[in-house]
């Protein structure tokens, strides 16, 4: 099969077209499978929604992790050493690298990466809006790292368990390294803590603004009555919640899964002498959870930040950096597309399990 | 504006042995024009930790697979087999309890 096929090169484990004469049996198998908490995988039969939900949650968490790579990329730079700057650079490969392990689970499915960046670049497919705001000075990429990365772990942690396989294997390399951002933003964020007071007071103005986003932003919009909200767009989080839910997509709510983090991160501020800028933070001895500012749709929204200077910077900045790479895309299909001598130079890369080079 | 990738981009299946003693393993794929290039996409998106000993790359329309529609023939082969098991014969052992 040549790369010319109409609907673009596809991943080897994308699914195989062709009739498909037992529909409602192969329904029924699938929500077996799913039932008995077994992977779904890309050649089996699933449903069309099921597929449509992965792929939109997919492509946006790919379009997370690379659009997520700016804020703290604007710092590798100014780093204020060369240990930092190391990290720093390491840390943003990373996210660079949970993009593509992302956008080749997405490829299982049936579409290509091509056009879901094309669908980023238009607008059509969305990114955490978390990363729609500025990282103002060096404690904000302490901040992100820390709290930012901190939600996306445990919103991701129960991902590793999702039920399609492709997604699940990509999240489990995915909170692996992610356990390092973590770590790596709250190890910033203490030392500038036990500095200078101005270093202090940096610290605590990015947890000031960067508190929000994570809260609010990284777990999606709020999906039950908790939040204190009955607003019909609630209702409409909640079916989508179930929905994904009732399919192993996801395993809990948006809301169970804000609780959590506040519940982490609240002792891990006190241990930074740091303060979170929700006056409704307390423990809450009956319930056994942290008490906090409920995130209602109004508060989600108000943090949005949609259509802002930064917002738009970003998007800016990603289809610059796709225009500017396009020549490096030209010479390497040009090198691929050039003409050999038969029986050039032998293949090197001869991959047999008692050859050497394997 | 992804016309050009379109064209021009493969994608390759990316298989690591992660440490000595280990068969190589399938742990994801990668786009690319050739073979090189996909070594060295593999070699940055799949070995930035560990102790890495080797990666393939295969052409992923390269894979020859079995289609969900022929499963159940296909691989019957392991079904009503039980004889294929340890457990289905004699203990060797008065007594002995199978785990499996």
């Amino acid at each position: 099969m040549s790369a010319t096929a109409p609907t673009g090169p596809r991943a080897a484990d994308a699914p195989a077209d062709g009739g498909a004469p037992q529909e409602a049996e192969r329904a029924a198998e699938f929500e077996a499978l799913v039932a008995a908490g077994e992977s779904v995988e890309p050649r089996d039969w699933m449903p069309d929604g099921y597929r449509r939900m992965l792929i939109r949650q997919i492509a946006q968490h790919a379009h997370s992790e690379i659009i997520g790579m700016q804020p703290e990329g604007g710092w590798l730079t100014r780093a204020p050493s060369l240990h930092r700057k190391s990290v720093l650079i390491a840390k943003v490969q990373d996210e660079a690298g949970h993009g593509l392990y992302l956008y080749s689970a997405a490829e299982t499915l049936g579409v290509d990466r091509a056009d879901l960046l094309d669908a980023l670049h238009r607008g059509q497919q969305r990114y955490a809006a978390t990363f729609n705001h500025p990282a103002l000075t060096w404690a904000d990429t302490g901040a992100i790292a820390w709290l930012t990365d901190g939600a996306a772990v445990t919103n991701q942690a129960p991902l590793c368990r999702t039920s399609y396989g492709p997604y699940a294997r990509a999240m489990r390399r995915i909170c692996q390294e992610e356990a390092f951002h973590v770590r790596l933003g709250f190890d910033m964020l203490l030392a500038l803590c036990e500095g200078t007071p101005e270093q202090r007071a940096m610290a605590q103005d990015a947890v000031d603004r960067w508190w929000l986003p994570a809260v609010a932003l990284m777990f999606g919009p709020p999906d039950t009555e908790t939040a204190g909200t009955r607003e019909p767009a609630a209702a409409l989080g909640a079916a989508v919640s179930r929905r994904a839910i009732a399919w192993g997509i996801k395993h809990h709510t948006n809301d169970e899964l804000r609780q959590r983090f506040v519940d982490h991160v609240v002792p891990q501020a006190e241990q930074l002498g740091l303060t979170l800028p929700d006056p409704g933070i307390r423990w809450n001895d009956e319930r056994g959870h942290y008490d906090f500012g409920p995130i209602d749709w109004e508060v989600y929204r108000g943090s949005l930040e949609e259509d802002s200077h930064t917002a738009r910077r970003r998007i800016a900045h990603r289809v610059a950096a796709h225009r500017d790479g396009a020549w490096v895309r030209e010479a390497a299909a040009a090198y691929a597309e050039r003409p050999t001598a038969p029986d050039a130079a032998p293949d090197r890369t001869t991959a047999g399990e008692g050859k050497p080079t394997g | 504006m992804s016309q050009d990738q379109q064209t021009t981009t493969t994608s390759w299946e990316v298989f690591l042995r992660p440490r000595r003693g280990l068969a190589h393993q399938h742990v994801g794929s990668v786009r690319a024009t050739d073979p090189d290039m996909a070594l060295a996409h593999a070699r940055d998106l799949y070995t930035r930790r560990g102790d890495p000993l080797s990666l393939w790359v295969v052409r992923s329309d390269g894979v020859h697979a079995a289609s969900p529609a022929e499963r159940d023939p296909f691989f019957s082969n392991a079904r009503h087999k039980p004889y294929r098991y340890p457990e289905h014969f004699a203990p060797l052992t008065r007594g002995e309890q199978d785990d499996a």
